[in-house]
């Protein structure tokens, strides 16, 4: 019974939280590689276009919720994805149209690109802060639970419950079923093939007859449906705070860098190893350890790693680190 | 001369700016926009050299930053006994103790090959260290947080004077550099970017909660400083001496005494406040000087040229006999180690340290856009964006205002779009950030001044 009780505990503290908040870092990490296998550059305002996305969800759920439309148990924010993603792509095509086009065409170092993302990246994030103001939002509604500890303990008799809140569960469930599409659509359908090639070898690619122009297009779509479901499961499963969003790019580079830049599928795993590093790591075991040992051996420190304030500093860590040891990721990046 | 025509006219607009915000705002808004213009000039002088002179991609300024700020309290606080006579050991201790760390790492690592024991006895070496060193640190840090914790709960300084911590701070930069640079010079330009972006992010985050240090998030106030402080000055009798003689036209204007007493008192303390500013302003200016002789200096020597020809064909520099890796060292320590003395002069300014205004944005992005902006390679133009860049970003706020208010004029007082736009003015200033960086970008990608090339 310890043993289960201990499992439960671990269960209800670290895994089911990593594995919500790895998918949402996966989804971000995913737009990350997507961008720079095809388009070739490092991001730097990933950050703030999710949170761009998630902005006109925000509104939108605010505006469905005063005419009254809703889905029950589900959250509003749900029935606002579309329109927001429709938004997000509009506006990142704009942005590519007036800002990123004229280096790809100049064929520009990517380092000038960073730069330039740099600049997306402080007109995006003054754009937000003028539309919604820099406060934090809560727009969850529906159901808030879909388990609760006492009704676990209730059902089973165990000393220790599993809460499931309905975002991580939506989060999880989302992300797969995102992911999953996107991944047939990048290997089974012909476009996403000619993405591939593109990224692959750019000239090969263009001597076969593959339209450039469309395999951008592509990328910024796809990009766009990633960012604002990634922004909006975030926002929905913590709080929407645009200055939150701008330092969740730095896990999601991580993420991505840690899976092998350019390689959606690493990208896609980088996001939950970063995120059950976080967790694992500044994590108190002292509960978990109190169930599996005799009552006399308890021990009395919390028995964590590093503090919850070395959160960041963690995912960072395993950063360097396997920039140090191996570059090119866990997964061997640079093939999409 | 005619080459420097550009440079002359771009420095005279800008101080006729400085000027005018002074008359329309007031003198004491317009000497700290000018102060904190001059520490933007000491960043930008450090990021242009990693930048500029070698094409090193360095986005951790915050972080060195911040180590520049941290130094000011660890050389001018005055030293806190109890604290140390309560934690002194534990932290000394640890100090031993990452140093035996590092050593046992560097002993494996050279004494045997590479492989996958190596690997994890180096992991375990160093999560056995962790886990001893929290051991070891535990009692020591919760006796020293505990002493006092409203005014002191950390070790203090050496209580030295401050003007030494600027050196201090930019040693201590340099001295991080070093490490980040043997981590990650190797890599490629936007994976420096990145890895320096978040290496940063973690030496704010250890500031931040590490209490014992510096009070982290509950920040130091009133630290020294190289300038008399206003309260002293309005007590010296040849300061305001000086202040009636200043203004003894306008104060013979007045008759009755007591209004004349109460005039000279109000003058005094603006005049104070103006006083401290131009000390300070004038501390800055003599960096910024030299700075820019040694940088010019080392610009166009043969190890400037050395460095050029690195940034711009590495493959053929190293062909050439010269050690590329151990320039990008050198370069990226030095660059650091001016950033880090930025950091500690703006501490100084500020006679305050606040851990949590360490931002990516403020600290890194913008100083960025500084060097693209005002021109990379070159002093001048770096200098130069340092000036334009802060003055945009603190008076974009105004500047907005006084625009929404001149286009909304037509609409009343309660209409929800004016008053959304008014609250929202103190944003612009990254509206007007964003787009400048990539007007420049785009239409002079080589900066407001470029790079100038001499031949020899």
């Amino acid at each position: 019974m310890d043993f289960l009780n201990a499992i439960i505990v671990l269960f209800n503290f670290t895994v089911i939280p990593a594995l919500a908040y790895g998918s949402q870092l996966a989804l971000g990490a995913i737009f990350v590689t997507l961008i720079y296998a095809v388009l070739r550059f490092a991001n730097f305002a990933t950050g703030d276009m999710m949170s761009f996305g998630t902005m006109f969800a925000v509104i939108l759920t605010y505006y469905f919720q005063s005419l009254g439309i809703g889905l029950g148990v589900l959250p509003t924010a749900l029935l606002t994805i579309p329109f927001a993603i429709l938004m997000m792509i509009l506006y990142m095509l704009i942005i590519d149209k007036f800002v990123f086009s004229y280096y790809r065409i100049k064929k520009s170092p990517p380092v000038q690109f960073a730069m330039v993302s740099v600049g997306v990246m402080f007109v995006t994030q003054a754009l937000i802060r003028i539309i919604i103001g820099p406060s934090d939002r809560i727009f969850l509604d529906g159901e808030k639970f879909i388990l609760k500890a006492t009704e676990f303990k209730e059902m089973t008799g165990l000393a220790e419950g599993i809460t499931l809140k309905s975002t991580q569960a939506i989060t999880i469930i989302v992300t797969l079923i995102v992911v999953s599409i996107m991944f047939w659509f990048l290997n089974r359908t012909k476009t996403g093939t000619s993405m591939r090639a593109y990224s692959d070898n750019e000239d090969l690619a263009l001597l076969s007859g593959i339209d450039p122009k469309r395999v951008v297009l592509i990328t910024w779509v796809i990009a766009g449906i990633l960012a604002t479901i990634g922004g909006v499961l975030y926002g929905l499963d913590k709080s929407y705070r645009p200055f939150v969003y701008f330092n969740n790019m730095l896990p999601i580079f991580a993420a991505a860098i840690v899976g092998g830049i350019g390689n959606p599928f690493g990208a896609f795993l980088g996001g939950y190893v970063i995120a059950f590093a976080e967790i694992f790591v500044t994590y108190a075991y002292k509960r978990f350890i109190s169930y599996l040992l005799p009552e006399h051996l308890e021990p009395d420190s919390l028995l964590q790693l590093l503090s919850t304030d070395y959160k960041f500093a963690v995912s960072f860590s395993i950063l360097v680190i396997v920039l140090l040891i191996r570059p090119s990721g866990i997964f061997k990046g640079k093939v999409i | 001369m005619r080459n420097y025509k550009n440079v002359i006219a771009a420095y005279s607009i800008m101080i006729f700016l400085i000027i005018l915000v002074g008359i329309f705002q007031s003198w004491s808004i317009a000497l700290t926009i000018l102060n904190y213009c001059l520490i933007s000039a000491v960043m930008t002088i450090g990021a242009n050299i990693q930048w500029g002179y070698a094409g090193l991609i360095n986005f951790g300024i915050m972080g060195y930053t911040a180590l520049g700020g941290l130094a000011v309290v660890l050389v001018s606080v005055e030293p806190v006994k109890k604290a140390w006579q309560v934690g002194g050991l534990n932290i000394l201790a640890c100090i031993w103790i990452i140093i035996a760390i590092i050593f046992v790492v560097k002993f494996i690592l050279n004494r045997f090959d590479k492989s996958k024991l190596r690997n994890y006895s180096v992991a375990s070496v160093i999560l056995g260290g962790i886990i001893l060193l929290r051991i070891t640190a535990a009692p020591g840090i919760e006796a020293i947080e505990a002493i006092d914790p409203a005014k002191t709960g950390f070790l203090g300084g050496m209580g030295l004077p401050v003007l030494l911590s600027w050196i201090f701070g930019a040693l201590l930069a340099g001295g991080l550099a070093f490490i980040i640079g043997k981590i990650a010079l190797g890599l490629r330009a936007d994976y420096l970017a990145i890895a320096t972006l978040l290496i940063a992010e973690i030496i704010v985050s250890i500031i931040k909660h590490e209490e014992w240090l510096a009070r982290g998030v509950k920040n130091v106030t009133g630290l020294k400083r190289p300038a008399p402080y206003e309260i002293d000055l309005q007590a010296s009798e040849w300061f305001v001496n000086l202040v009636a003689k200043f203004h003894s036209t306008k104060l013979n204007l007045i008759n009755s005494a007591s209004e004349k007493q109460e005039a000279l008192t109000q003058m005094v303390i603006e005049a104070s406040s103006i006083y401290v500013k131009l000390c300070f302003s004038g501390l800055f200016f003599t960096v910024v000087i030299i700075l820019l002789i040694l940088t010019q200096k080392a610009l166009y020597s043969p190890w400037g040229r050395k460095m050029r020809a690195i940034r711009d064909n590495e493959v053929a520099a190293s062909a050439m006999g010269k050690n590329v890796v151990k320039e990008h060292l050198l370069i990226f320590i030095l660059g650091s180690a001016i950033v880090g003395l930025a950091g500690a002069m703006m501490v100084t300014n500020d006679g305050l340290f606040t851990p949590t205004s360490y931002r990516p944005m403020r600290y890194t992005f913008v100083i960025w856009v500084m060097v693209i902006v005002g021109g990379t390679g070159n002093n001048f133009g770096a200098i130069l964006g340092g000036f334009v860049v802060w003055f945009l970003w603190v008076e974009a706020a105004p500047i907005a205002l006084f625009l929404i208010n001149l286009f909304t004029a037509h609409l009343p007082e309660t209409n929800s779009v004016k008053v959304h736009l008014i609250e929202s003015a103190p944003y612009f200033r990254f509206l007007v950030i964003g787009i400048g960086l990539l007007l420049i970008m785009r239409f002079r990608p080589q900066g407001i001044i470029p790079e100038k090339i001499v031949k020899q």
